[in-house]
């Protein structure tokens, strides 16, 4: 579905993106993770035929970018971090007119109308002026737009920034639900919602691809230890003498409890976390919470970058 | 179709915002007055031709201020509020976006030029003056006007902020406007080529005393195609850098 070989874009001197290859395929959801001004924005907007690759070939449902990006202009759907919107104009309105600019019929547009609406949850909308709205179904509006027109390849740049909760989570469904029959790109700086997201992962570092595999790949592939918080029914020192001892167990850190509970993280060589909380239940400890801490995905992806550099 | 698209939205801006209205009657207004004070002569006699002809003379520069306000905005505010965006990835071409702009904003140049007929219409209730004279008047209000507006375009295109691409619109403008005083200081060929660049005087005054020649027509329809298409150009420039 889209082929990225040895992309590379310079500005100036400088190079934004280095050589960078991949593949997605239809109906598959890829998350581009990296810091700020590690080459997404510039793979997003290459992609979406706003700017020239300098070196490299990038193939979206087999159309070169390079070759005929007019043409491939009707198959993307693109939605910056701000989406762009003519305030002035009704939900519906805009659509129709998005519609009209990616080449659509009056009667496809008619047609389309209710299914993006209903698929980016803006039911009961349509007759609102955009400029009234707030930024939760902005961003909807946004997303609607990058997908009036049915296209093979979707980009979300940053979908869910400054998205409350509630609506984080209404965001996330969209998301999911727009993979059905084409690829989508999304890029975010909140790490956790990559990996809930998405099937795959994409980790840029400093212009370069340093890594592309599920979570579950990444984290074996950056080193990172596994850990888990496990909070267990029983004597604290008890609980920490026999963690202590445990052949998988690096190390222990206590953690705060409430009695009778005790709970410590503790750091395994390699991914052995089934294997302890089952010689956990045997040597007598209920189990009471298993988690996984928050920054799982944030030490992933350092791991990696600093393998990078 | 893509051209009916950029037009209709572009229309719909002018009209749901402030901006076209304030000018729209800010022109009217300043029109009536310098009717009275200018066309209609402080207590000496005139002939309606006459009148008239003072009518189209004023209100061409009235034309021309509008036309570089209405068209500043075309292409910069896109850019100052990121929708360039949603042209720069849509299957409309560049010269699609520069013609549907140009005519969202001669539209509404149009509605403008339209409203004044009421001061022509009173010289020919109250005088005696030829249809001829009155529609060769507006064509010529038209033609600049559209000149004016896509040289304005252009100028927006360059700029992400309506200022200064209405800073540059008003100095081309005035420019191309003053050009017929250089053709008295200078030596040929710099003398006629500075007489025919001149956006007002050789061109405009047949127009504004009722005679249609078809050079007038020519160079405003040039000037208007010759900035619409480097628009293009530049919009082609950005779209795929």
């Amino acid at each position: 579905m889209i082929e990225v070989t040895g992309l590379t874009r310079y500005y100036g001197e400088f190079a934004a993106v280095k050589d960078v290859s991949f593949e997605i395929a239809r109906g598959e959801i890829v998350g581009l993770l990296g810091l700020n001004g590690a080459g997404k924005s510039t793979t997003m907007k290459i992609l979406a035929g706003l700017l020239a690759p300098s070196l490299g070939r990038v193939v979206v449902d087999g159309v070169n970018v390079a070759e005929a990006p007019e043409a491939l202009r009707g198959r993307i759907g693109y939605l910056p971090e701000d989406p762009p919107l003519y305030k002035e104009m009704t939900v519906s309105g805009f659509l129709a007119h998005i519609g009209r600019l990616k080449g659509m019929t009056g009667d496809a547009i008619r047609r389309r109308l209710p299914e993006v609406v209903a698929l980016t949850q803006l039911t009961g909308r349509e007759h609102q002026v955009i400029g009234t709205l707030s930024h939760g179904y902005r961003k909807r509006v946004g997303i609607a737009m990058s997908v009036i027109h049915d296209p093979r390849l979707v980009i979300l740049d940053e979908p869910i920034s400054g998205l409350d909760p509630q609506q984080i989570v209404e965001m996330r469904k969209v998301v999911r639900s727009l993979g059905e029959g084409r690829a989508v790109i999304v890029s975010s700086h909140i790490l956790s919602e990559i990996s809930q997201t998405c099937d795959r992962i994409l980790v840029y570092h400093q212009g370069q691809l340093v890594a592309q595999g599920t979570e579950q790949e990444l984290a074996q592939r950056s080193g990172a230890t596994s850990r888990l918080i496990l909070t267990v029914r029983g004597a604290a020192d008890a609980f920490r003498e026999w963690a202590g001892h445990h052949p998988k167990v690096r190390a222990v850190h206590p953690r705060d409890a409430e009695a009778p509970f005790t709970a410590a993280l503790l750091e395994l060589d390699g991914d052995a976390r089934e294997a302890l909380i089952a010689d956990a239940v045997q040597a007598g400890f209920g189990i009471r919470l298993v988690e996984s801490p928050a920054d799982e995905l944030e030490e992933i992806f350092l791991g990696l970058t600093k393998e990078a550099a | 179709m893509n051209v009916q698209a950029i037009f209709r939205r572009d229309l719909s801006a002018y009209l749901h915002g402030y901006t076209g209205w304030i000018v729209l009657a800010a022109v009217l207004f300043i029109d009536g007055l310098l009717f009275n004070v200018y066309a209609m002569g402080a207590g000496e006699a005139r002939y309606s031709h006459e009148v008239l002809s003072q009518f189209f003379h004023t209100t061409s520069g009235l034309v021309m201020v509008a036309a570089v306000l209405l068209s500043m905005r075309s292409v910069a505010e896109e850019r100052q509020d990121g929708t360039d965006v949603l042209l720069q990835t849509s299957v409309v071409s560049d010269l699609e976006i520069v013609a549907g702009k140009y005519l969202a904003a001669m539209a509404m140049l149009t509605l403008l030029v339209g409203l004044t007929a009421y001061l022509p219409g009173m010289i020919f209730i109250n005088g005696k003056v030829s249809w001829g004279h009155v529609g060769v008047g507006y064509l010529g209000l038209w033609l600049l006007g559209s000149a004016v507006t896509s040289l304005g375009i252009f100028s927006s295109a360059l700029f992400k902020s309506q200022l200064p691409a209405g800073v540059l619109t008003g100095v081309l403008t005035t420019a191309l406007v003053t050009a017929w005083m250089l053709s008295d200081v200078t030596d040929p060929p710099f003398t006629e080529i500075a007489a025919y660049a001149a956006l007002y005087d050789k061109h405009f005054q047949p127009f504004r005393d009722g005679r249609l020649l078809t050079s007038g027509v020519v160079y405003y329809a040039s000037v208007s195609g010759v900035f619409l298409w480097l628009t293009t150009r530049v919009l082609e420039g950005r779209r795929w850098e």
